[in-house]
């Protein structure tokens, strides 16, 4: 079992807020996942020509000053960067790759969680309310969001193991469920090049939409590629630059409810998680229907 | 001297879920006719489960899993949607959803009456034992699979495989159904269950009329062993 929420805001004013909004979301699904907990935030995006990264140490003595002057020197262009305990969020104007391979050669001690120009991913071992208390979640400000509080069920509880995993640029994934194909597809990912780090099954999933959107497909096509190729169950919902995408398994093994009003639309597993959100009361709730594809973007 | 029924506020925004569930379970009979009246039920699980004497329940708002289950005797009324399982195992009683209802609802249900408002999601009525069902809006896919006894009545359109693996369900429906599961079929409406269905659309308050109902059913070729295969023996 795990707990899934998203929240994807329709009116600008309300950006300050996410965090605010969020965070009671994720902690209502701590029954459903108390081991780990992790979200992907979009907002404040840099421009074409740079990337942004999400970098976690092991612990919150890294260096990331010096980090920075490397990345300066090496790359002779703009590097900023923000820390939030063991994260810190690098904003260089540099190719992602370029970037990427230095950090991997440089300073393999760090860990890329997410790249692209909007997308931010944290996560970490413990309760979803430790995990919003250590890194201030509340005070998050951004376009959309989404979350995943983790009950493990086959793989260990690492912070690798963890939800959302990144998909590509700007792209992620939380999955409710387990796949059973896992393994002989973690094989031909692996044959066509896509990096799986850990034995998780949804690590899986997060790589065959990579693989499938590398390709050419759409997000939209590589979600029916999902409903064909990967055997199991799932609720998965996916975080992309503009918006969010949600689908759930053909016979409807694993729960969703959305809430869509003038302000924002939201979604998690249960309905405990929308039902502090403002406007509730009045807002279109509905389950989405089993194998099909529900992607909102702005 | 006379008493007059009590009502009872509840307010789970003040008091716990498990103090709500255990004044339920120590009323008695001398509280039958009281009734309660729950707000803020924010989808918390198992709100006003195994009520055993005939209480009045009002939830206002939308309840989590499994709301009202193994109800015997009580009259639940929900003000909102409900999640998985509502009335599930339900023995006797009354459950009135007057929102949607998640999956699985009135599962494995013995005895009573679920009326549901608005639609219900996939597996509606799964392993009914004899409980009665009827829902004002659609149901989703794989409802009524297995069921035993009871009567489902669905005055919207049926999901897939409705009625897969029936024993002697009875399943009602007045809109289009999708596909019917393994062994389910269409048989005759007859009087007895024409006045069946009246008898269940007058107690749920729905407006329609019985025989614009057709009936569904076990062709009872799973489950009954087929004379016809005895000389394989």
């Amino acid at each position: 079992m795990c707990g899934i929420v998203g929240l994807f805001l329709k009116n600008e004013t309300l950006e300050s807020e996410l965090g605010r909004l969020f965070s009671p979301m994720l902690i209502a699904m701590t029954d459903r996942g108390p081991d780990s907990a992790g979200i992907a935030v979009y907002g404040d995006e840099v421009e074409t020509d740079s990337v942004k990264m999400t970098l976690q140490s092991k612990d919150d003595s890294f260096d990331w000053n010096h980090l920075a002057d490397q990345l300066k020197a090496h790359f002779t262009a703009n590097v900023a960067f923000s820390t939030n305990a063991n994260y810190a969020v690098f904003k260089i104007k540099a190719k992602e790759a370029v970037v990427r391979h230095y950090i991997q050669s440089h300073f393999s001690m760090l860990v890329i969680r997410s790249a692209g120009q909007s997308i931010e991913i944290l996560k970490e071992v413990g309760t979803p309310t430790e995990f919003v208390q250590r890194y201030n979640i509340s005070e998050f400000k951004g376009t959309h969001i989404i979350g995943h509080t983790r009950m493990a069920t086959e793989s260990a509880v690492t912070t690798s193991g963890s939800h959302p995993f990144s998909t590509g640029m700007d792209l992620c994934l939380v999955h409710n469920g387990s796949f059973s194909n896992h393994n002989r597809l973690r094989q031909k990912l692996k044959r066509e090049g896509i990096e799986i780090q850990t034995e998780n099954d949804s690590e899986v999933a997060a790589g065959y939409l990579n693989w499938k959107m590398r390709e050419g497909s759409t997000l939209s096509e590589a979600l029916n590629g999902v409903l064909k190729d990967l055997d199991g169950f799932y609720t998965l919902a996916i975080g992309t630059r503009n918006g969010f995408a949600v689908l759930r398994d053909p016979i409807a093994c694993k729960p969703a409810i959305l809430a869509e009003t003038d302000n924002y639309v939201a979604m998690a597993s249960e309905y405990r998680s929308l039902a502090d959100l403002p406007g509730i009361d009045d807002a279109k709730l509905w389950e989405p229907e089993p194998g099909e594809v529900y992607i909102w973007e702005n | 001297m006379e008493s007059y029924p009590q009502l009872t506020l509840f307010d789970l925004n003040q008091e716990t879920l498990r103090d709500l569930n255990l004044q339920l379970h120590n009323l008695t009979d001398e509280d039958a006719k009281n009734s309660w009246k729950i707000t803020n039920p924010k989808g918390k699980h198992a709100i006003a489960c195994g009520l055993k004497v005939p209480v009045s329940v009002e939830i206002d708002g939308h309840a989590g899993y499994y709301c009202a289950g193994m109800n015997q005797l009580a009259e639940v009324t929900i003000n909102g949607n409900v999640g998985v399982g509502v009335a599930e195992n339900m023995m006797t009683g009354l459950v009135r959803v007057k929102g949607n209802a998640s999956q699985s609802a009135g599962a494995t249900g013995r005895g009573g009456l679920l009326v549901i408002e608005g639609d219900a999601s996939a597996r509606c009525g799964i392993s009914m034992k004899g409980i009665d069902i009827v829902v004002h809006g659609s149901i989703g896919h794989m409802s009524a699979f297995m069921g035993q006894a009871g009567r489902l009545v669905v005055n919207g359109d049926a999901g897939e495989a409705l009625g897969d693996s029936l024993y002697e369900a009875h399943i009602y429906v007045r809109g289009k159904v999708r596909s019917l599961g393994a062994d389910c079929i269409e048989k005759p409406m007859r009087d007895g269950h024409i006045n069946d269905l009246e008898t269940l659309i007058e107690a749920s308050r729905l407006d329609a009329k019985a025989s614009d109902f057709r009936r569904y059913g076990s062709a009872r070729k799973l489950y009954n062993f087929n004379i016809d295969n005895a000389s394989q023996y």
